[in-house]
């Protein structure tokens, strides 16, 4: 398992923002097909920018990512496009169109398998409908489908956010905090949705987390960033009691 | 922890200098400029004789009247109408390409802004003017000068909503791989257009109003017979066309504030 070529490779990854704050800082590691990996470290470490490269919502620097051995940097519109189709991406505030339904919602994770002219006239086959309630299903929320989405509760929303993502048929989940605005409860839940589709439909997720606690529960392997520095990175097996207070810890010369 | 103490506040700050100064200068400037245009306050005061002799001769509306002038009117709601929506449907690509949250190239929106401010600079009045010696006496003056009209206003009232739109759909139809024109269908029009059908219908209400005094320049609809009854001195006539104009905006301003209140 260990040894399958990575799905996603960071060779030498640096992105330094227009404003010349670091964001990445040589960041270098594979990331095996299937995983179910967590990005732990303190607000600004960075762990919004090194998803963000993934998809190419940002640019990097210097260096090179790959996904699926093809580096990202070279697609540009279509090809990009379709990079993003087999990536699924869930954030922090589950960035719904609120006034739209359910339905809406989860159809527009579909669009990208459409010509522009047809997403505007809403003309989705009978089969990406069905797949839409069935996308539903499995967040346990069918009963939602015409429903106006700010209508539901936090929880609620986010899993319409994965039901979307589910219509790309992704290869790859980033999820972004995705419950950092959630209650405990609701965490578990959403939690949970994300870690079936890792082990039922061997998508490849890669979550942020603020919880060390979380990160234990459901990881395979932990990855700790510092100032934009990848400073810890072991598989869940090996992650000890004390080792994720060291992530927390402000580098020298710096506050808290 | 520590007692709180109330920050001070500087001598300007407490007297007000700032306002006290400001309100000054407002009125320097009212005053010189009402000298320098030769407007005098007195001269209003003495003719109100002559608009009391008007309301008397236009004290018995010519009620038969009617009949003839609803043709007019609703040319002039037609005019209003189609202008508002031609200026509208105008409005919408250059609002999205003034928008900073979805225009990155800042010469691409500077240009674009700068045209619709140019827009803007052009009377009303002028463009009908213009518009008449092109296209000759008739509505078809009218609808282009309410259409380009509107579309200065409209446009500007446009990008304005759409830079306070919340742009995390926006991001999330990106990362799904949408291409552009697909974002601004599925994540910016659901948040905008409740406030869009608010601003058109507002621009209608002023367009029906101002439609009326463009007729009067010879741009169709029901100005043309205002004029014609006070070159005649038909003020019996020019009662009914007043009264008539008065209800219509009325009703327009009714139904759209009706409106408006329903979608926000
Ligand atoms: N658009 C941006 N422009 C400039 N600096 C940014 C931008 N986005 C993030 N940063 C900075 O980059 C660093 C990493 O941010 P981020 O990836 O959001 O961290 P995290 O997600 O771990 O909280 C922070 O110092 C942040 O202030
Ligand atoms: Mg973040």
């Amino acid at each position: 398992m260990e040894q399958a070529t990575p799905i996603i490779s960071f060779k030498g990854v640096n992105k330094i923002y227009s404003n010349g704050t670091v964001g990445l800082k040589d960041i270098s590691f594979d990331i095996p097909r299937g995983q179910f990996l967590v990005v732990v470290g303190l607000s600004g470490a960075g762990k919004s920018t090194l998803l963000r490269t993934i998809n190419r919502m940002h640019e990097i620097t210097s260096g090179e990512i790959t996904v699926e051995n093809e580096s990202v940097s070279d697609y540009k519109g279509k090809a990009l496009r379709l990079l993003r189709r087999k990536i699924g991406m869930i954030f922090q505030g589950f960035n719904l169109i609120n006034r739209s339904s359910v339905e809406k919602n989860v159809l527009s994770g579909r669009v990208s398998y459409y010509p522009t002219w047809k997403t505007i006239f809403g003309l989705f086959s009978k089969a990406d409908k069905e797949k839409a309630v069935h996308s539903l299903e499995r967040v346990n929320l069918a009963e939602k489908l015409y429903t106006r989405a700010d209508e539901l509760s936090g929880g609620q929303q986010q899993r319409v956010a994965i039901a979307r993502t589910l219509m790309q048929d992704p290869k790859i989940i980033l999820a972004d905090e995705p419950v950092a605005s959630l209650d405990p409860l609701t965490t578990k839940t959403v939690m949970d949705t994300l870690k079936r589709l890792n082990q039922e439909d061997g998508i490849t997720v890669i979550v942020n987390l603020h919880s060390v606690a979380l990160a234990r529960e459901y990881a395979d392997r932990i990855v700790g960033l510092r100032a934009g520095q990848l400073v810890y990175d072991q598989p869940i097996a090996n992650v000890a009691e004390g080792d994720l207070d060291q992530i927390y810890l402000a580098p020298e010369g710096e506050k808290a | 922890m520590s007692t709180p103490t109330i920050p001070q506040r500087s001598w300007a700050q407490r007297y007000h200098v700032k306002g006290i100064g400001w309100t000054v200068l407002l009125l320097v400037l009212l005053v010189a400029s009402a000298q320098m245009t030769g407007v005098n306050v007195g001269m209003f005061f003495s003719n109100l004789g002559q608009f009391t002799n008007l309301l008397v001769r236009m004290s018995n509306p010519a009620w038969d009247y009617t009949t003839v002038i609803i043709q007019p009117l609703l040319e002039t709601i037609q005019m209003a109408i189609l202008g508002t929506t031609i200026g509208a449907a105008f409005a919408i690509p250059f609002a999205v390409l003034s928008a900073s949250n979805l225009i990155h190239n800042r010469w691409l929106r500077g240009l674009t802004r700068l045209f619709l401010d140019l827009v803007r600079t052009l009377p009303d009045l002028l463009l009908a003017a213009i518009f008449v010696a092109i296209f000759g006496i008739g509505s078809t003056a009218g609808v282009i000068t309410l259409a380009i009209f509107s579309f200065g206003m409209v446009s500007k009232l446009f990008y304005e909503v759409i830079e306070t739109i919340d742009m995390g759909p926006l991001e999330a139809l990106e990362s799904v791989g949408a291409t552009k024109i697909t974002i601004i269908w599925y994540a910016v029009l659901p948040q905008i257009l409740n406030q869009f059908i608010s601003y058109f219908l507002y621009t209608l209400e002023i367009n029906v109003r101002a439609s009326t005094v463009l007729g009067y320049l010879g741009a169709g609809g029901i100005g043309v017979f205002l004029q014609r009854s006070l070159n005649e001195f038909n003020y019996n006539q020019t009662a009914v066309i007043i009264l008539a104009t008065l209800v219509v905006v009325l009703v327009i301003d009714g139904v759209s504030n009706h409106l408006r209140r329903v979608l926000l």
